[in-house]
């Protein structure tokens, strides 16, 4: 590698380095199919954004057509499995270094295959500079952006798309990033954008922004007057000192002019009474530390002052900040929270962004792609893509930087349905799905990351087993091992990487990479094995419940439900017994779950409630395949029905684990309709309705729902909500607050878990809430 | 009872008070040794309360009988000061009695007689204490004599060689009691009590800045008006002083530029609240001139400031965008970063040290001007009246603050200025001396 930032080119680092290699594997994915490019050209950083398509494997359920034959013929799979390859939409966003754009830019030329793109959309200060050598290597024409409209698309874009993109930061607390659950309305906002000078916007809707002020001191002030001070030459050498400085020894504070009295009159005696107040004298020496300690904290105070009187003038209490003076640096995020905590008295709150430094990439991108309607589709963090928060401090010499290190990357899916809010959440501004928060909680956060290491072989084996006639499943799978572990161990040291670590983002993470390795679907033979043998069972299970008494059945209804959800490959105490002892049964499961009282029971409630009027809606998250979804759901759904109550059997989009998905929902109720009239009529005349969530997480984030599913809810006005399974009622939403009834039911298949809860193994969650009226 | 003095009320009083019976009155106060006229000064004493306006009478609560007539004619000896000590300068007024007669110069203690020949004969005090003789108030009465006012500097760091002087003057022998605000005041009351045997009496420094600023405005400056503004702020050749009538001050928005800055909210004499403030002050321009410029002096700093061009050093928006900024309504030659060119090595190697000077003291001067804007339109408030030393020979930042308040604002906001710039905080603690009970 060359000697690329250390050439001491100075402040603007342009110097070009065109010896750098690129691994195509880690950046610049899918250039092949690149289309639409904006680029962000900053003073140091260069951010590139391109669309792009990829081709994934995913595997899709069929019926057999069974007119003719008799469907209950043994050893026959109830449906077909067949892979194919999907073409899915992603947004790639590649952050380096300027010293990299020639070669970076070479790279693209020599990769791009077909593209009829011959526009490049430009913002940033740089745009200028470099338009002649992108137009020049590239072939395209430049298109200049406006910097502050793109800034706003961009940050619109993410607090829509990304769940905890925005946090606070909090010194001395480990982590320092406190994530924000996203307002379902974001405007409007105050952006205050710390460049070389400060722009402050506010935001009040997609199109509609105005800059209601600004300042000249901003981080050209601190970059410029500390290398004046300091001779020091480079905006992070300058951080880095200011982080080893002491301002007192600089500034006039309130306890110098006031001596030791600031105490008794109730001043705080460390305020900064006047900045560089000590300074005016010609007989000390100052250090470059002190100084650059002092430069800071007067820049971000002064910041910090300003967006609060700017908040205040406008009533915003929501002021997100970025520009190169923020971008990732603890120091200055530090400061200016402090400030803005000073001045505001804790009124308004200083948010970052996860994402900051994309927003002019994403907003140019935005721009140029408006006759797609991007903005009309969500969008989802691409967890394998992507390489997450770093909150390193700024490292004084960059060429020591390890390749990797130089470059960041963010990958967006674009998602098949639009996302929006369960229209029955209570607050969907404080809602929260997650139930344990493994940023905060370091003893959780470590038991799940270990569990999940553990069970990394386990899916590596089941991910090579299901395409058993792939040549290259296995190494395949191995990459998967390598890319999840690393993700893992990056977890382990930046928990904040991703926002929020939660037990769902771990899954999350892992369903990502396996669709990176084309692994789309590894349990699809075994949903389809389970599905069978349950669909057998159906009748038998059905004529037993009907044989018993109205109390009776409702309980045994109950039973079957969490029965049904022992059988769950997600928890490792299970699928080891599963592995291990095929033959394990429905009535095995019902064995072995806890009596009542449960750990957590609020049947004889429930029971109470089923005495009275019917609900008119439920609307019922399914969790399993097999056995959890016909004998435990199915049964229960029938009951429902048959009691005069419409069912929405809400199932995800997209699979993950053995989750029942909505395209094995659609066959497994067509053969239970073949077989139960209950079932048959209701599904015809549109009492039960099959929906797909819009989800491919074995977790529940009732924030993120498929649109349809949220204007059918609200259609048939659902006044229960039935939430099933470990990852769905008590990974996420043990606490979500709904405005109707909400059933959520669970088995505890994790020891610690239980443990955690108070109970053990296979310990039963009923939980049967009434909103207060 | 031999002394008739009624009160009608709090606000309004009158006073009957027979001629013969002074003597006895006189007797009826406890007897201090300075106090050698009893009866001219109970006249005087008289003539003060007189003069005094109605909103002191709050402070003055007697109610009849002689412990009341002892506060009542609680006379303040000579010498009369006031002090302001700051972070950065301290700021003295002292009141020069024009009106001894022959027989109290007389009985006048030799201690007091020097003090007030050494003030009033010099201009500069050791080497950095100096009597602004253009500010002196000439011919004023107060507490109900007559004098001049007069206002002396000197810096912070010498407060200890103040002191020292203090007690080597024996100027406690004088028995006065020494008014003082600004933080200093709590700073060095220990060391004004050790070593100089003086009990200070500390004083709020907002009040006094504001109970200071409304008496000096409300005495005029030797005729002529305290207050100012510019004219045309906006258009630097028809730009020109012009006096203001500040006789109906309310609501103003008061900026104090000290060595920080404090900004103040004024609804009436006593009904005002601290705003906010910024460490970004007079102190910081001086800090950062002899950091970056190697000067020494306030005076130095704003003489090479005079002769800088600070858009060598700022980044304006033409250097951004080419021009003006259209999106925003931004003009191009609007300072975008301040320092900003520094962040280049060529251009740091091609400024002077004035234009060095002149950006920074830009640079403070804009900030200033933006947050007391911000402060004004938050509160309400469209007159902006700018103090503090910061200001003191300082037509570069007068100026500019005129300019920006009249420009942001659309002209809605006006900047005003006053003569003493940064001396109403000494003024304020001076008339607190009157104001003073003996058990203060």
């Amino acid at each position: 590698m060359a000697e690329c930032g250390a050439s001491g080119s100075g402040s603007s680092g342009d110097s070009l380095d065109k010896s750098i290699t690129l691994p195509p594997d880690e950046i610049f994915r899918n250039l092949e199919n690149a289309k639409r490019f904006a680029i962000d050209i900053g003073g140091s950083l260069t951010k590139l954004a391109y669309y792009s398509t990829v081709q994934h494997k995913v595997a899709k359920v069929r019926s057999f057509d069974h007119s003719g034959k008799d469907a209950e013929q043994d050893h026959e799979p109830p449906y077909e499995i067949s892979v194919q390859e999907e073409v899915t939409a992603r947004l790639h966003f590649v952050k380096f270094e300027n010293t990299y754009i020639e070669a970076c830019l070479d790279f693209i030329k020599d990769h791009l295959v077909n593209t009829e793109t011959k526009v490049i959309q430009a913002t940033g200060g740089g745009a200028y500079k470099f338009k002649d050598l992108i137009e020049e290597k590239l072939r395209l024409k430049v298109d200049k952006e406006d910097v502050m409209t793109c800034l706003i698309k961009g940050c619109n874009f993410v607090l829509k798309n990304i769940p905890h993109e925005a946090f606070v930061y909090q010194k001395d607390s480990d982590p320092e990033f406190r994530f924000q659950t996203n307002h379902p309305n974001i405007f409007p906002y105050l952006l205050v954008n710390i460049g070389s000078g400060v722009s402050i916007v506010k935001v009040e809707t997609e199109d509609r922004f105005e800059w209601i002020g600004g300042s000249s001191i901003g981080g050209g002030t601190f970059w410029g007057l500390g290398a004046l001070l300091t001779k020091t030459k480079k905006f992070d050498e300058l951080l880095h000192l200011a982080s080893k400085g002491h301002h007192t020894n600089v500034d006039m504070l309130v306890q110098d002019i006031y001596g030791g009295a600031h105490e008794t009159l109730g001043l705080s005696g460390n305020l900064i009474a006047s900045s560089f107040g000590k300074s005016a004298t010609a007989d000390r020496e100052f250090s470059k530390e002190d100084m650059a300690k002092s430069l800071l904290h007067m820049i971000s105070n002064d910041i910090g002052q300003l967006a609060c009187l700017y908040a205040r003038l406008h009533c915003l209490d929501r002021v997100y900040f970025g520009g190169f003076f923020i971008r990732g640096h603890p120091v200055t995020m530090r400061t200016i929270t402090y400030s803005i905590n000073f001045f505001s008295k804790g009124e308004v709150q200083a948010l970052f962004l996860r994402h900051e430094g994309y927003l002019g990439a994403i907003g140019a991108f935005l721009k140029g792609a408006e006759q797609d309607n991007p903005n009309q589709y969500s969008w989802g963090e691409n967890y394998a893509g992507s390489s997450g928060l770093r909150s390193s401090p700024p490292e004084p010499c960059p060429s020591q930087r390890t390749r990797g290190g130089a470059f960041d990357l963010l990958e967006m899916d674009r998602l098949e349905r639009p996302l929006v809010n369960l229209p029955l959440l209570l607050d969907p501004s404080s809602y929260v799905p997650d139930t344990v928060d493994l940023t905060d909680d370091a003893l959780a956060r470590k038991y799940w990351l270990s569990c999940f290491e553990e069970a990394l072989d386990g899916v590596v084996k089941r991910a090579v087993a299901s395409q058993p006639g792939s040549v290259d499943a296995a190494e395949r799978a191995e990459k998967f091992r390598q890319k999840y572990w690393n993700k893992l161990q990056t977890l382990r040291h930046q928990p904040f990487a991703y926002g929020t670590l939660t037990v769902r983002s771990l899954l999350d993470t892992r369903e990502h990479c396996l669709n990176e390795f084309s692994f789309p679907d590894p349990y699809s033979k075994v949903k389809q094995r389970e599905n069978g043998v349950a669909l057998k069972c159906f009748q038998r299970v059905i004529r037993s419940l009907d044989a018993l008494g109205w109390e009776e059945r409702q309980l045994a209804l109950v039973k079957g439900l969490l029965a049904g959800n022992v059988f769950d490959w997600g928890a490792k105490a299970v699928s080891d017994v599963l592995e291990s002892d095929p033959q394990f049964g429905f009535e095995e499961a019902k064995r072995k779950l806890q009596e009542r009282p449960w750990l957590v029971d609020s049947y004889s409630k429930w029971l109470q409630r089923l005495k009275g009027p019917p609900h008119k809606c439920a609307l019922i998250f399914a969790d399993n395949s097999g056995v959890d979804v016909i004998l435990g759901v199915f049964p229960f759904v029938r009951e429902l029905l048959s009691r005069g109550t419409e069912v929405i059997l809400a199932c995800n989009s997209g699979p993950a684990l053995n989750d029942v998905t909505y395209s094995e929902s659609l066959i497994v109720a067509e053969r239970i309709a073949a077989m139960d009239p209950v079932i048959h009529s209701a599904l015809r005349e549109e009492r039960l309705l099959l929906m797909q969530t819009g989800s491919s997480s074995p977790c529940l984030d009732l924030s993120r729902l498929d649109k349809g599913l949220a204007m059918l809810v609200r259609e048939r006005g659902a006044d229960l909500v039935v939430i099933e399974g470990m990852g769905r009622a008590v990974h996420t939403n043990y606490y979500a607050s709904l405005r109707c009834e909400s059933l959520k039911l669970a088995v505890i298949k994790n020891s610690w878990l239980a443990e955690r809860l108070g109970g053990r193994l296979f310990s039963v969650i009923f939980k049967y809430e009434v909103p207060a009226e | 009872m031999g002394t008739t003095l009624c009160w009608l009320g709090r606000r309004s009083h009158i006073l009957c008070w027979r001629q013969k019976d002074v003597a006895k009155a006189c007797r009826l106060i406890s007897w201090r040794r300075e106090w050698r006229h009893p009866r001219k000064m109970l006249l005087n004493q008289l003539e003060a309360v007189a003069a005094i306006p109605a909103r002191y009478d709050d402070n003055v609560d007697l109610r009849g009988g002689r412990a009341d007539a002892q506060s009542w004619m609680n006379f303040r000896a000579f010498p009369w000061f006031g002090m302001d000590i700051g972070g950065t300068l301290v700021k003295l007024v002292y009141f020069e009695p024009k009106d001894i007669t022959a027989e109290e110069e007389q009985e006048e203690v030799e201690n007091l007689k020097s003090i007030r020949k050494y003030l009033t004969s010099n201009t500069a005090y050791g080497k950095t204490g100096i009597r602004d003789v253009h500010l002196e108030l000439k011919n004023l009465t107060m507490c109900g004599r007559k004098g001049n006012l007069h206002f002396i500097r000197f810096p912070s760091c010498a407060m200890h060689r103040f002191i020292q002087m203090g007690s080597e003057k024996n100027f406690s022998s004088l028995h006065t009691t020494l008014c003082a605000t600004g933080g200093g005041a709590f700073k060095f009351e220990e060391d004004f009590r050790m070593i100089a045997d003086l009990q200070l009496h500390k004083l709020d420094e907002l009040d006094c800045l504001i109970q200071g600023l409304l008496y000096v405005d409300s005495v005029g400056f030797n005729g002529k008006p305290e207050c100012y503004y510019f004219e045309n702020p906006t258009n630097p050749e028809l730009c020109q002083k012009k006096p203001y009538c500040l006789d109906n001050p309310y609501p103003m928005l008061l900026v104090n530029m000290g060595s920080g800055v404090s900004i103040l909210a004024v609804y009436s004499k006593d009904n005002y609240k601290r705003v906010t403030g910024t460490s970004l002050g007079g102190g910081t321009f001086l800090g950062l001139c002899c950091l970056l410029t190697g000067c020494e002096t306030f005076e130095e700093a704003l003489e090479m400031a005079a002769k800088g061009d600070s858009t060598n050093v700022d980044k304006l928006v033409k250097d951004i965008y080419g021009g003006d900024y259209e999106r925003f309504g931004l003009q191009g030659s609007a300072v975008a970063s301040s320092f900003g060119n520094m962040m280049s090595k060529e251009k740091r190697d091609s400024i002077s040290k004035e234009d060095l000077a002149r950006a920074t003291l830009v640079t403070i001067t804009n900030n200033i001007g933006s947050i007391a804007r911000m402060c004004a339109l938050n509160e309400n408030i469209d007159r902006v009246v700018f103090v503090g030393n910061f200001l003191r020979i300082n037509m570069v930042s007068m100026k500019l603050l005129a300019y920006a308040m009249d420009f942001w604002s659309k002209g809605q906001l006006k900047a005003l200025f006053l003569e003493h710039e940064g001396y109403f905080g000494a003024v304020g603690a001076l008339l607190e001396l009157f104001k003073m009970t003996d058990d203060q």
